[in-house]
């Protein structure tokens, strides 16, 4: 990155600018290429084709990976049986704990792990380190426990059985937690797994796949098929899949809706969001903006639950404004490597299309943009934290999910047009509240069509946390007790 | 093991009574080893010369040429270290293996007083707002810490629930894998019981109502007499599992596993003061922790019938929790009684309105 | 290296608490506190904090990674911003003596380090102070006093006036006051703006300067958030040129948060009434590491108008070392230890 502009090596002109305060790459052994992980064994593709992985923040290649088809699909699936009967019939204990080693070997290697994500993703080290790899390993260990106590989780069920395999595709944007999300329970409840990540983040399920060869697991429970759309597609047709398991974009949880209507499958997806982040009059400033901020430029607005449209009461409007972009401007965008980088690079070129693509069509349809000054690198994908006031419900950006650093702005006068404004869209995965009054935050919270509101914080997961969405933004929940009803035949 | 009454002579229960000479056996017969079990009663040893008592039988000297192991000194565990009992006193324990070594001197294990108890309860106070204020994802991953470092000392613990038990070496390895499990089965407990437990409750008028499972505070518990490892871990994992903390009475002729299990658990990043042991009588411990107007609740599991009802009578003076003694199958399924035992339900209501 | 926009606001708008200037742009608000309801209204009209709000966002800016050239400009800032003190029923003028000549040369093996900002003592040690500072060698250094019987605040008005009055005319160039937690505590909001006030009028001199007032909140036990956020306020319309979070004699003093909530409210009222109010945290703060991460709070909420002594300082004693210490390192690539520092 070029100081051009600047006066002084210490950047910007700033008195206290920091100095580069890289994360050291050396701690991960990245091979030169990587093969499916199939029945316990890393193989190629059956038709050798292999594609390969990009640091977004530089356009550096990371790795060649093999590439799954339809006959890996089909051996993978085959393998996911096989394992099926020993370790559904393995006390809940021993499968317990072999997700109790999985989570702890996981904490011993989460550096590593978190310098990966970062590459492969583009998403702060900051985040990986402090946000994604705790929370991965949270949810080994949440479901290891349940592994054995599977007759308390769904009433009336004594002894409730696992589905049988589960076929999991997953998102780019968190690939080892959403990975986590999917075979934690998958596995506590005695199924076994065909897990497909993102042609643009394979490295970590691939890295998953040799912490699982560490905790001793037995081949063929857990399978991963690094792929494009097509194997992802043929994983959740297959016919020998009891389970569907699906994270990413709604348009492609409708396609699987449909393919698996009719079927014995059981199907869960969690797809998009638009979510309303609520700024009532009386909420409290500075923890507000902290909220804002975090909604949409955490994983630089690559969430499904971000807080993408603000809904600001019209009182407080200006005066929250202001505060919002003073504080946008010390976001610091840049390597993700760099321990100081607030944000990262955009995922990969296509999603940086969509994104210029949307804040185009923001401008064009009248509303007003804001970007803090942002000297963005030269190679890469990358876009500034935008912010676009003047939003109305007829906007494009106040409609369509964006999936990236681009906050619209809207105004409310009451709670009832805020609950209003909130439930108005086909989503419904979040909300944010903002208010000192609780009995206003629970009445909102009670009246918006939402899986998960967040009152007074935003973006917070828990594995003993359920999530998932109302309406187009999917069905059933991943997280919990109730993320473990999912793969049981209950 | 047996103990004077008050009167006879106080030396008498101390086996480091300087006169007699230590039977230099520094290496305790272990079952299936060749020294013979003495009957004859050593003059003056601490045990053997109450009225009625069995005596025990003090251990052969090691054959020459042998290497002379280093003898454990077993200490109580209160508030994260290792006292003696404040009173000095010891009493002897035997091994009850019924082949060779059978009844023979073991160790001396501290014959914990009132005052100690007292002490175990101040300790067992003062832990209680940080342990009960840590998440509960913090208390899963402890008590699974506790599950790797018992794991670790398989063997140590086999040798002692042998010899405590009078069990064959497989049976009590048996028996110590099946702790283990359990300590992870309750791990596994601290981060769901909240939801098994508690909920919303659908009040019929305007209002958010949540109902949530709290820690009691500080619980005694009268360890199992028969089960000196499986049994002890299925009473005590559950009470500090839901974020209370424990005064531990361990079983009376069989405390060295519970004395050991100290080790572990202060090599396990559990804090000090959650867990305090003691070795000694049950009555004689039982009664001032039933009566004390500090614990909130006792686990009555080894008191036998007689002395499990006083100390319920004894207990209700703070109206204290109470769990009665009663068949227990320390292999089955536990439930989760023993978890909900020891909590509170809290039910908080607020208005929901604009 | 990736550059960040300056701030926007137009800075050479506000002016010094202590300018003869922000007078007149306090006394725009000064119905505000025309009676004790008023200025209760006002108080409590500001926004909320949430604690957990401001206690991560305080934990998020302590995962800063300030390496090299930044550390090093860290550092001797952190170095130059140090009230170091001393407040000891035992301290006698060697103890004093000692201090001063530590705080004009804090280390002996690199001259080049920069002064303390002030050495912080009671009132009856100014005179000594103030000699020993100039014998060696550092007048520029600054005496601050603590007054108004620090560190409870139980006292007649009278005497607070008097202790102040006092250490002023012995020489001190500033006056640590603390508040009167008691009347806070009990809602009497007015009596501690007006104690404010005559503490501030008992730190002018006869040539028309006056000693720069520190108003010390204890945060400890004001115990909440929104009290730390209230007593900003109503100190810094009463006319402080400083706040200070503690007194550093409690069990709960300066923490990153309270830190933080602070360093909000001198923003805001810096933009509000154009009146430039300083910080300082004491009491606790006993590694580079922890001053760092208040410099790093300062950057990324007040900015760049309060890098400096003028405007944030350390109330600290024993930080003094660990910086030492750490430039040390910077400089030599070894760590350093406790003999290749002073004891004073």
């Amino acid at each position: 990155m070029s100081d051009s502009n600047q006066s002084t090596t210490q950047g910007a002109g700033r008195l206290f600018a920091y100095a580069p305060a890289p994360e050291s790459r050396a701690i991960v052994d990245l091979a030169p290429s990587y093969g499916l992980f199939v029945d316990g064994e890393f193989t190629e593709a059956a038709d050798g084709r292999v594609f390969t992985s990009v640091s977004p923040s530089s356009e550096e290649v990371l790795a060649e990976v093999a590439r799954a088809g339809e006959a890996d699909v089909d051996r993978a699936v085959a393998a996911a049986r096989r394992a099926f009967g020993p370790w559904s019939a393995l006390p809940g204990a021993e499968r317990g704990k072999y997700l109790f080693r999985i989570a702890r070997i996981l904490q011993e290697r989460s550096r590593e792990l978190a310098v990966l994500e970062s590459l492969d993703n583009g998403k702060p080290i900051r985040e990986t380190r402090d946000v994604d790899l705790p929370l991965v390993a949270a949810h080994f260990f949440y479901y290891a426990g349940w592994a054995d106590k599977l007759g308390y989780a769904v009433p009336g069920h004594p002894d409730p059985k696992p589905l049988g395999v589960a076929g999991q595709v997953i998102p780019w944007n968190f690939p080892l937690l959403m990975l986590a999300w999917k075979v934690a329970p998958a596995l506590a409840a005695g199924n076994t797994v065909v897990l497909k990540p993102a042609e643009t983040t394979p490295l970590s399920a691939l890295f998953f796949a040799d912490v699982c060869r560490q905790a001793g697991l037995p081949r063929g429970v857990v399978n991963i098929l690094p792929g494009y759309g097509d194997a992802g597609a043929a994983l959740v047709a297959h016919d020998g899949v009891d389970k569907v398991a699906f994270t990413g974009s709604t348009e492609v949880g409708k396609a699987i809706a449909r393919s698996v209507a009719g079927t014995r499958k059981k199907v869960t997806l969690e797809l998009g969001g638009k979510a309303a982040n609520i700024v009532f009059d009386d909420a409290p400033v500075d923890q507000a903006v902290e909220g804002i901020v975090n909604g949409i430029f955490f994983n630089q607005g690559h969430v499904c639950c971000a807080g993408s449209r603000l809904l600001v009461q019209e009182s407080v409007r200006d005066e929250l404004l202001d505060a919002l972009k003073r504080r946008m401007a010390t976001l610091r965008v840049g390597d993700p490597l760099d321990k100081n980088t607030d944000v990262g690079a955009i995922n990969s070129a296509e999603q940086l299309a969509r994104i210029t693509e949307l804040a185009q069509a923001g401008e064009a349809e009248g509303a007003e943009r804001w970007s803090p000054a942002c000297e963005l690198p030269s190679s890469g994908y990358w876009f500034a934290p935008t912010l676009f006031t003047g939003v109305t419900q007829a906007h494009r950006i106040a409609r369509e999910e964006i999936f990236g650093p681009v906050l619209s702005v809207l105004t409310f006068r009451t709670p009832e047009e805020a609950v209003a404004k909130a439930n108005n869209t086909p989503y419904g995965l979040s909300a944010g509240i903002w208010s000192e009054k609780g009995s206003r935050i629970l009445a909102v919270a009670g009246r918006l069509r939402a899986g998960v509101v967040w009152a007074n914080t935003f973006n917070k997961f828990d594995p003993t946390s359920p999530f998932g969405g109302y309406k187009e933004s999917g069905h059933g929940r991943e997280g919990g007790r109730h993320g473990l009803e999912a793969y049981l035949d209950v | 093991m047996s103990e004077k009454k008050a009167g006879a002579a106080r030396g008498a229960e101390t086996v480091k009574a300087g006169a007699k000479p230590k039977t230099e056996s520094g290496a305790r017969p272990t079952a299936g080893s060749d020294a013979k079990p003495t009957a004859e009663p050593q003059a003056r040893a601490g045990a053997g010369a109450g009225a009625g008592n069995a005596p025990v039988a003090r251990p052969e000297p090691v054959a020459a040429g042998t290497r002379l192991g280093v003898l454990k000194t077993y200490k109580l565990y209160i508030g994260g270290k290792f006292p003696r009992s404040e009173s000095g006193r010891v009493y002897e324990v035997a091994d009850s293996s019924t082949g060779n070594g059978g009844g023979t001197w073991l160790a001396n294990a501290p014959l914990a007083s009132r005052k100690d108890a007292r002490d175990a309860v101040v300790a067992a106070r003062k832990a209680v707002g940080g342990w009960s204020g840590a998440t509960a994802y913090n208390r899963g991953q402890v008590l699974y810490r506790v599950a790797e470092m018992l794991e670790g000392r398989r063997e140590q613990f086999a040798r002692e629930v042998a010899e405590a038990e009078g069990l064959a070496t497989r049976a009590a390895g048996a028996v110590v894998d099946r702790a283990v499990d359990r300590w992870v089965w309750y791990a596994g407990w601290t981060d769901k019981i909240a939801q098994v437990v508690g909920g919303a409750n659908p009040v019929a008028g305007p209002f958010f109502n949540l109902s949530t499972p709290e820690p009691t505070g500080v619980v005694a518990v009268l360890a199992p007499q028969d089960s000196s490892l499986l049994g002890l871990v299925s009473v005590l994992a559950p009470v500090i599992a839901t974020g209370n903390t424990a005064v531990v009475v361990a079983a009376e002729r069989a405390p060295l596993p519970a004395l050991s299990l100290g080790e572990v658990l202060a090599t396990s990043d559990v804090p000090g003061g959650v867990v305090n042991v003691l070795s000694g009588r049950t009555a004689e411990l039982g009664a001032p922790l039933a009566a004390h107007q500090d614990v909130n609740a006792i686990d009555l599991t080894g008191a036998s019938p007689e002395m499990a009802a006083e100390l319920e009578a004894a207990a209700a003076d703070n109206l204290k929790r109470v769990r009665r003694p009663g068949p227990e199958d320390w292999t089955a399924d536990p439930g989760t009684s023993r978890l909900t035992a020891w909590l509170e339900t809290k039910t908080v209501w607020h208005p929901q309105g604009v | 290296m990736p550059s960040i926009a300056p701030p926007t606001d137009d800075e050479s708008a506000a002016v010094p608490a202590y300018a003869p200037e922000a007078d007149a742009r306090r006394a725009t608000l000064d119905d505000v506190a025309a009676s004790d309801q008023a200025l209760r209204r006002f108080l409590h009209g500001l926004p909320g904090v949430d604690a957990v709000g401001l206690e991560a966002r305080a934990a998020a800016l302590g995962t800063r990674s300030i390496k090299t050239t930044a550390k090093a400009y860290a550092l001797d800032l952190a170095v130059s911003m140090i009230d170091l003190t001393t407040l000891e029923g035992a301290d006698t003028p060697g103890k004093v003596r000692a201090l001063c000549a530590k705080g004009v040369h804090p280390d002996p093996l690199d001259r080049s380090t920069p002064k303390v900002a002030a050495i912080c003592v009671y009132g009856d040690m100014v005179a000594t102070a103030k000699e020993a500072l100039a014998a060696a060698g550092g007048a520029d250094v600054h005496v601050a006093a603590v007054a108004t019987a620090f560190p409870s605040g139980r006292a007649a008005r009278g005497v607070k006036l008097a202790d102040t009055a006092e250490a002023v005319a012995a020489g001190a160039d500033e006056i640590d006051m603390v508040i009167d937690r008691g009347a806070f505590l009990a809602g009497r909001y007015l009596e501690v703006f007006e104690e404010i006030r005559a503490v501030k009028a008992a730190c002018a001199r006869p040539d028309g300067t006056a000693a720069h007032l520190k108003v010390i909140f204890e945060n400890g036990e004001l115990s909440t958030y929104d009290n730390i956020r209230r007593c900003s306020w109503l100190a810094m319309l009463a006319g402080a040129d400083f706040i200070k979070t503690s007194t550093g004699k409690v069990a709960v003093n300066a923490t990153p948060a309270n830190t933080l909530l602070m360093l909000e409210a001198v923003r805001d009222f810096r933009r509000d009434v154009g009146v430039q109010v300083g910080v300082k945290p004491a009491g606790g703060i006993r590694t580079a590491k922890d001053a760092v991460k208040y410099l790093v709070l300062v950057n990324e909420t007040a900015g760049d108008a309060w890098l400096s002594p003028d405007w944030f300082r350390f109330g600290a004693s024993s930080l003094l070392n660990d910086l030492l210490m750490q430039r040390q390192k910077l400089r030599t690539g070894r760590y350093s230890g406790p003999d290749y520092v002073t004891v004073d």
